[in-house]
């Protein structure tokens, strides 16, 4: 059993609260009071869903016809998949977001898909998740719009994630077939997600270790290095001596043994 | 004694003038006593297209004139590339179309320059084969006899081997003067003992366990399970050797359920409820170990592939680390922060000769 990670406690202000929220609130408190609050660790915000109970309903229909082989009818899992008691929705959303989920295959490390929803039932399911027990939020959009600190970002980069991402966020690979994937053009809301969550081998890096406005700064500069090319050149996918001693070997030695050989070449 | 060697090496030269008469190119002149390989000389010569057809000729001469043209063009390109793609300050794009284009100007610039030089090298210079033989080694009978009666002059006029008191002290000094030198770079060695520097830290009893890069002090109730803290110790910041104590202190905090953790009974209170601390230093080569898996606890090093199983302990499982990774024992202060319950108890990082 895992313990989920807390939230953001600061909440979103964008006035994008749907009328009902009070209600489905209200709902999902009593709902989830109880076993639930035992497994907080820090403080869960009320504000962890929007979603409204129509959501919910729709959410765990999709949730039955998908999910449930693995995870369980009521989600608190099987042998062959974990419980997502306190998964909340920011989980939901990164793994479906991704297309990781529903899994094609047990395996080390559950591959990228193509998605096989549409963001509104991903959101249902998320509701659903996020009513059996608190847990991460969706993150807040003015944390994910890249114009936060980019050098300190690129700090907190280094030190918490360049060990398994690569310096230059283009992956590496982990123990027995596990890897870290590359986090080229992966979307800022589920870079967040997936450091509020620890997805497959991830570590999590919660609130109290790295801040929303630390997460902010390694989205900015993620997505710095997304927009700017490399100022060395080409970079031949960012992945060290490997990728470059290769390219070296083949084309720059090719090249010159091809001019060493028209060099002595007799001419006709 | 010169004359004694000088007179072995002339019998085997004189050998070898045996069997390798000068007709033949000394280049060559392995086990030919058997005559049953000749030397089939020059290839016959045949003429180049150039040589034969003036208009080829013409050809060859007028790419080459544009290969230096060309090469001009890509100086000229060079130059005025670095003109309209000035570096601007800040923008690190314009630093590489800067960068590019001026490579490629001086690149072209050169290379069609070589590439010019070879072409007419090869195709209109004078074409035609010709031998030249190697000196033998070994000089003229009359040279090294001059040599010879050089060094005994100079012996004889300076007394070099008479005044045994002028030499012997001449060579006395020759050998004191480089201990100088030798004390000098004994003085680059670092001013302290090494070992011992190899075998502390600035982990000590009650020192916080603080964030890096933030240096902010970190509470066990922060720390959720299967979250990863890179962990720098208080007393590091502002220090002038910063690098080089953390490169040795920097700590992985990690928290396992405690039903987990495998703990020997020496080590009891090494963790705090299911958090604990291990040194970041592989103990193969001192790689940073930080590629930590939340589920399987295992910490892999991203230089050899070396292994450690966080829940016993950090016993390696796989590669070439011999050692497990030290652990740092760790409590909470009265305020809740953790700490260190003391420095390391064995030197971090990978072998070195005094460890013991």
């Amino acid at each position: 059993m895992r313990t989920h990670t807390s939230t953001d406690a600061r909440g979103r202000q964008t006035g994008r609260r749907h009328p009902l929220a009070s209600i489905a609130l209200i709902t999902i408190g009593l709902l989830s009071t109880g076993g639930a609050y035992a497994l907080m660790t820090t403080t869960a915000s009320a504000e962890t869903s929007v979603a409204t109970q129509q959501s919910v309903n729709e959410g765990q229909k999709i949730f039955a016809a998908n999910c449930a082989t693995c995870h369980g009818m009521t989600a608190s899992g099987t042998k062959d998949g974990p419980s997502l008691y306190g998964v909340g929705a920011a989980s939901v959303d990164f793994q479906m977001g991704t297309g990781r989920m529903p899994l094609a295959y047990q395996g080390p490390q559950g591959a990228q898909k193509p998605l096989q929803f549409t963001q509104e039932q991903i959101d249902d399911v998320a509701a659903y998740i996020a009513s059996l027990a608190p847990g991460p939020a969706v993150p807040d959009e003015k944390y994910l719009a890249g114009d936060a600190d980019v050098a300190l970002g690129g700090q907190l980069f280094r030190t918490n994630c360049a060990m398994c991402h690569n310096v230059a966020g283009a992956g590496g690979a982990l123990t027995e077939g596990k890897f870290a994937p590359s986090l080229k053009g992966v979307e800022a809301r589920h870079i967040y997600e997936a450091m509020v969550t620890g997805p497959q081998n991830m570590p999590v890096f919660s609130d109290s270790n790295l801040s929303p406005q630390d997460k902010a700064d390694i989205i900015s500069f993620l997505k710095f290095q997304n927009q700017h090319a490399s100022p060395g050149g080409v970079d031949l996918g960012g992945l060290g001596p490997v990728s470059e001693g290769l390219f070296i070997w083949i084309f720059g030695l090719g090249a010159i043994v091809g001019v060493t050989i028209w060099i002595t070449a007799r001419p006709n | 004694m010169a004359q004694h060697d000088g007179d072995k090496a002339t019998a085997a030269g004189s050998e070898l003038e045996a069997v390798s008469p000068r007709t033949v190119s000394t280049g060559t002149a392995v086990a030919t006593t058997g005559g049953a390989f000749e030397n089939p000389g020059m290839p016959p010569h045949s003429p180049r297209a150039t040589d034969l057809d003036p208009r080829k000729d013409k050809t060859a001469e007028r790419r080459v004139g544009l290969l230096f043209l060309f090469s001009i063009v890509g100086s000229v390109f060079a130059i005025v590339a670095y003109i309209i793609f000035p570096i601007v300050p800040g923008d690190l794009s314009s630093v590489r179309v800067n960068n590019m284009l001026l490579g490629v100007g001086i690149s072209v610039a050169l290379l069609a320059i070589g590439l010019g030089a070879i072409y007419w090298a090869k195709n209109l210079m004078k074409d035609g084969e010709w031998e030249e033989h190697r000196h033998p080694t070994r000089g003229s009978e009359d040279t090294r006899a001059a040599a010879v009666e050089v060094f005994t002059l100079g012996n004889e006029e300076s007394g070099f081997g008479r005044r045994s008191l002028i030499r012997n002290s001449l060579i006395g000094a020759l050998v004191v003067s480089p201990l100088p030198a030798v004390v000098m770079f004994r003085d680059l060695a670092p001013a302290a003992d090494p070992v011992a520097l190899l075998k502390e830290t600035l982990w000590e009893k009650d020192v916080r366990l603080m964030r890096d890069p933030a240096n902010t002090p970190v509470k066990a109730s922060e720390v959720t399970l299967g979250s990863v803290f890179q962990i720098i110790p208080e007393n590091l910041a502002g220090r002038e050797d910063f690098l080089e104590q953390k490169a040795k202190a920097a700590v992985l905090l990690m928290r396992l359920k405690p039903e987990d953790l495998h703990v020997s009974p020496e080590r009891a209170d090494w963790n705090y409820q299911g958090i604990v601390a291990y040194s970041k230093i592989c103990t193969h080569v001192g790689c940073p170990v930080a590629l930590a898996e939340q589920h399987t606890h295992h910490l892999l090093c991203p230089c050899h592939q070396s292994q450690f199983d966080i829940s016993h302990e950090a016993k390696v499982i796989f590669g070439p680390a011999k050692r497990p990774l030290p652990q740092l024992p760790i409590t909470v202060d009265a305020q809740g922060y953790l700490v260190a319950r003391s420095g390391f108890h064995e030197p971090v990082g990978p072998s070195f000769w005094e460890r013991s």
